[in-house]
């Protein structure tokens, strides 16, 4: 028999909603997976039992009563720790934050609240989500639950790790430059990057706003599904936000990809994509094609571009984005200090970590007065051209198929000490991100140490039910999630 | 090379705080004077997480600006962020426009000595104000109340030659901005403020000197003395072989100096580049002429129906539109009025004296329209004179009444009654005789103390006119 935290968020509905289960013995059931395994896995950086627990009694009594119910009643979940709560810190896993609590709900934790779902905690990142292992958390790392010697991707790792561990039917995580899709990939879970505009970014502590978009991960597409039905939507408060007639994406969860035209760019299968990882995606390719839809290999100008042109445009936007982070209005400040500038000085030191600091470093490099032209403005001229491609291959094709990451998850450790070796990681993710259109990671396949491989789909814009059409078709096809299959 | 080889060259960067009724990303007050951090949000306190949206009402009141200083609008701008570190600026950044300001390519005319001066206006771009520091003893506080306040500033190009041309040009630009409804302009509140550029050449050069940059002048009275100072300073500097630092000044008026701020060396890198959290802001043909449609008569439009309908001279005319709530007020008072022109002469000369500097606020006076005009038309049928007219004038100032009233109860009517006024003119020869033989003499100077010792004797209400002419035969038949 199942353990409660074991069954799918959809599963948990069900049994809510027929009151086969309780939502306080639902929750109940995640804190004690958490207690039995978070101390290894270090997916969380705050709980809130009082507060989950007081949720999912006031739902359960509300069940009882017939009282209406939202349409995540009584499921528990975990926001990545840069989106801002009332209830809780909001730390971003920085020095800088760790004490910080925002006065403010993000507009995503507004709306889990209005579908009734269940707050558990605050999940581990790489601080200010820059980072490709959550290992660049200030507060701990993150180890993946499949291989604890290894690293869960990031930077939106314990979001991934939390719920390929069972500590939390579905997470929130948020993606800049492949931060929801990489760590999906390397635990084996499901995580869907919504097109720019899709989900409101209100709350959510920014790091490059032109990239960022908070989405959902799971353990199945069925439950993406459900957790996306609440996510997407305009939000007046955030002016990139976009007014979509959005479907009901439960009604894409239909197994069926016949006539579906799916494009495989061959740069995204060349020099240094691990074979393992290559294999299991052409192994994807061959059965969408044997599931009816027809696969294209295209070849495409723009992505040797893509990394470098994101770690222009996403420094640049971080440099500036962190700025506000100067001991002054509140975070961490100095203790001892001179003057303004060295409060500024020993804050900025001592409150962020080196990852960050390096970004802060290129991205006000690349602004610098003299470096613009060459830096910024040359990225900004590659981002419109990379998307003119995606936007041109979406007129022939409904899909691309790629990998989500060159490699499956390696030690920790492993890569830390060349960040360039840690930001080729993302070369397949990031250009996702520069062209604005949404992609899913769905687990593939497995490598010979067990380590999960993702795919990565990638749709139109706002055409997010397509990508999940094809997720599920492929993972209904290969006989549904399994976290040890 | 002395100082009269120069020429100085300035341009103007105003920076004016928009009546708009909330902040320009957020829903907070723009009112004045609130309590320190009363009218704050997580917005324009730029707390993680929180995201601006533009107030579009903003948008209009730019657009305002720039029709009525004859700019090109900008159909599709954006907003750029402007990075610094500085207690008052939350985020580290401040909203602003770039290089697609949401207007350019604009002009200004103004009068100065009888002369049209057109001064070019290359932009104005909308911007969030920052927050405001307060030392007391201990430390420094932070009110962020005017942060997110919305500003435009206009950037003049580099026509001005004098500071005689700045005040004409601000005053202009003041009662342009109020005409439109966009600003106040107080600038005792700051949402009127200065920046001004400034350098100089020998005359006949092409070339522009180094220049300065004075920062926030909030007073037109501070502008032109900072101006004064600071083009002499830079012509000593010049003339005794020196060089002029491209640098950012500071007017202290207690001093009646400028300071050195900054040297160009350490001016900022503000790595100015497109907000990612802002759309382009677009600007269709439609909303620009529906914005057109709801501007009022513009100050030139009614300079010219002054000069054209009642000769008033284009120097006067100006003075009188140079404030909309005066300008209304002459327009009220020339209703019934039996000379116009002589209403604007008390309007431009004693009215404008007692009303003092306009920089606070537009005042008129407390008495009605219609009451200047009486007293305007009782110096015109001659039932007081100018001189009566100005007494007349501080009286009702002061709150007295109605001019006729005044005139009445101070028993100030004039004397025109030639065979009293005879014996008055009478009685002044033979007291002074010395005065009769130096007029005789030739000394100009002798009659008007004549003059006035029978004013003095008529309490002032004698006929002036009548007096004069009286005098002047009598002596004659001296002779």
């Amino acid at each position: 028999m199942k353990k409660m935290n074991e069954f799918t968020l959809a599963e948990s509905l069900s049994l809510l909603g027929k009151k086969e289960i309780s939502s306080q013995e639902l929750v109940s059931a995640y804190f004690e997976q958490i207690d039995r395994v978070d101390a290894e896995v270090g997916a969380w950086i705050t709980l809130d039992r009082q507060g989950a627990l007081r949720q999912a009694a006031r739902i359960d009594d509300h069940r009882l009563k017939g009282l209406a119910l939202g349409p995540l009643a009584g499921v528990p979940g975990g926001l990545k720790d840069n989106l801002c709560t009332t209830t809780m810190p909001t730390t971003c896993a920085s020095k800088m934050l760790v004490q910080y609590t925002s006065p403010f709900d993000a507009t995503v934790v507004e709306k889990l609240a209005g579908a009734d779902a269940v707050i558990l905690g605050k999940l581990n990142m790489d601080e200010f989500a820059m980072g490709s292992s959550t290992e660049n958390s200030y507060i701990k790392p993150v180890r993946n639950p499949v291989d604890l010697t290894r690293v869960p991707g990031g930077s939106s790792g314990g979001s991934a790790a939390a719920v390929a561990s069972f500590q939390a039917a579905f997470t929130l995580g948020s993606d800049t430059g492949g931060s929801i899709r990489q760590p999906a990939a390397f635990c084996g879970v499901v995580g869907l990057k919504p097109t720019y505009g899709a989900v409101s970014r209100y709350g959510l502590i920014a790091f490059a706003s032109s990239l960022d978009q908070i989405g959902p991960l799971t353990r199945d597409v069925t439950d993406l599904a459900h957790v996306m039905n609440v996510l997407a939507g305009h939000d007046p408060r955030d002016s990139t936000s976009v007014t979509v007639d959005w479907p009901d994406f439960r009604d894409s969860l239909r197994a069926d990809v016949k006539g579906m035209k799916i494009a495989l760019p061959k740069e995204y299968f060349g020099k240094g994509l691990n074979p393992e990882v290559k294999a299991a995606v052409l192994e994807a390719a061959r059965r969408f094609e044997l599931l009816g839809a027809d696969v294209d290999e295209v070849g495409v100008t723009t992505m040797e571009y893509a990394l470098p042109a994101y770690y222009l445009i996403s420094s640049a936007e971080a440099s500036s984005n962190l700025a506000r982070f100067d001991g002054v209005q509140y975070g961490y400040r100095a203790d001892d200090f001179e003057d303004l500038r060295d409060l500024y000085v020993k804050t900025r030191s001592q409150g962020f970590g080196k990852e960050v600091k390096r970004r802060i470093l290129l991205g006000t490099y690349a602004l610098s007065s003299g470096y613009y032209d060459a830096y910024y403005k040359k990225a900004q001229q590659v981002r419109g051209l990379i998307r003119k491609e995606f936007s041109d291959l979406f007129k022939t094709y409904d899909l691309i198929l790629s990998p989500v990451a060159p490699t499956t998850a390696w030690k920790l450790g492993e890569k830390s000490k060349d960040p360039l070796e840690m930001y080729m990681e993302d070369i397949y993710t990031v250009p996702i991100n520069i062209a604005g259109v949404p992609a899913i990671s769905v687990p593939c396949g497995k490598d010979t140490s067990g380590m999960p491989v993702g795919m990565q789909l990638i749709g139109k814009p706002f055409d997010e039910k397509t990508l999940i059409r094809a997720a599920y078709t492929f993972e209904q096809s290969v006989g549904g999630w399994r976290h040890d299959g | 090379m002395t100082a009269k080889d120069f020429e100085v060259v300035m341009g103007l960067e105003v920076h004016v705080e928009l009546k708009t009724a909330t902040k320009i990303f957020c829903g907070c007050s723009t009112a004045f004077g609130a309590p320190p951090n009363t009218q704050v949000c997580r917005v324009c306190l730029g707390l993680p997480g929180a995201l601006p949206v533009l107030n579009e009402k903003v948008v209009d009141a730019a657009v305002k600006a720039g029709i009525a200083t004859n700019c090109e609008i900008t159909a599709y701008g954006k907003q750029d962020r402007k990075n610094y570190f500085y207690p008052d600026l939350p985020k580290a950044y401040q909203i602003s426009q770039y290089d697609l300001p949401l207007c350019h390519g604009g002009y200004i005319d103004v009068e100065v000595r009888g002369e049209t001066r057109r001064i070019g206006i290359t932009r104005i771009h909308i911007e969030e104000d920052a927050g405001k520091l307060i030392h007391d003893g201990e430390g420094t506080l932070i009110d962020y109340n005017r942060g997110g306040v919305p500003l435009i500033e206009i950037v003049s190009e580099p026509d001005f030659r004098s500071a005689e041309e700045v005040g004409a040009y601000l005053r202009k630009l003041r009662a342009i901005l109020i005409y439109a409804g966009i600003s106040d302009c107080k600038m005792n509140e700051g949402a009127f403020r200065c920046d001004v550029n400034l350098s100089v050449r020998q005359r006949g050069s092409s070339e522009y000197g180094t220049r300065t940059e004075m920062k926030n002048l909030n007073s037109f009275n501070f502008i032109q003395k900072a101006i004064e100072h600071e083009a002499q300073r830079q012509i000593a500097l010049v003339t005794s072989g020196g060089k002029v630092v491209q640098e950012t000044r500071r007017w202290d008026q207690t001093a009646g100096k400028s300071i050195s701020m900054r040297t160009k060396e350490d001016a900022h890198d503000y790595r100015y580049f497109p907000d990612p959290d802002l759309m382009p802001i677009v600007v269709s043909t439609e909303r620009i002429s529906k914005l057109a449609s709801e501007l009022p008569q513009m100050p030139d439009e009614r300079k010219a129906h002054y000069i054209q309908h009642y000769g008033l001279g284009a120097y006067d005319a100006e003075q009188l539109v140079s404030s909309r709530a005066v300008a209304d007020y002459f327009e009220q008072a020339v209703i019934g009025c039996s000379n116009v022109k002589l209403l604007s002469n008390v309007m431009t000369t004693e009215i404008f004296r007692l009303l003092g500097d306009q920089e606070g606020e537009e005042r008129v006076p407390a008495f009605s329209a219609a009451d200047l005009r009486d007293l305007v038309n009782r110096i015109e049928d001659e039932t007081i004179h100018m001189g009566i007219g100005k007494k007349v004038l501080s009286l009702m100032w002061t709150g007295a009444g109605h001019p006729d009233a005044i005139i009445e109860a101070q028993d100030l009517k004039q004397i025109s009654d030639p065979e009293l006024l005879k014996l008055v003119v009478a009685e002044v020869i033979e007291a002074h005789q010395k005065a009769v033989l130096e007029y005789l003499d030739g000394k100009d100077k002798a009659f008007q103390s004549l003059m006035g010792q029978v004013m003095a004797k008529t309490k002032g209400k004698a006929n002036p006119k009548m007096v004069s002419e009286l005098l002047e035969s009598a002596i004659q038949t001296m002779k």
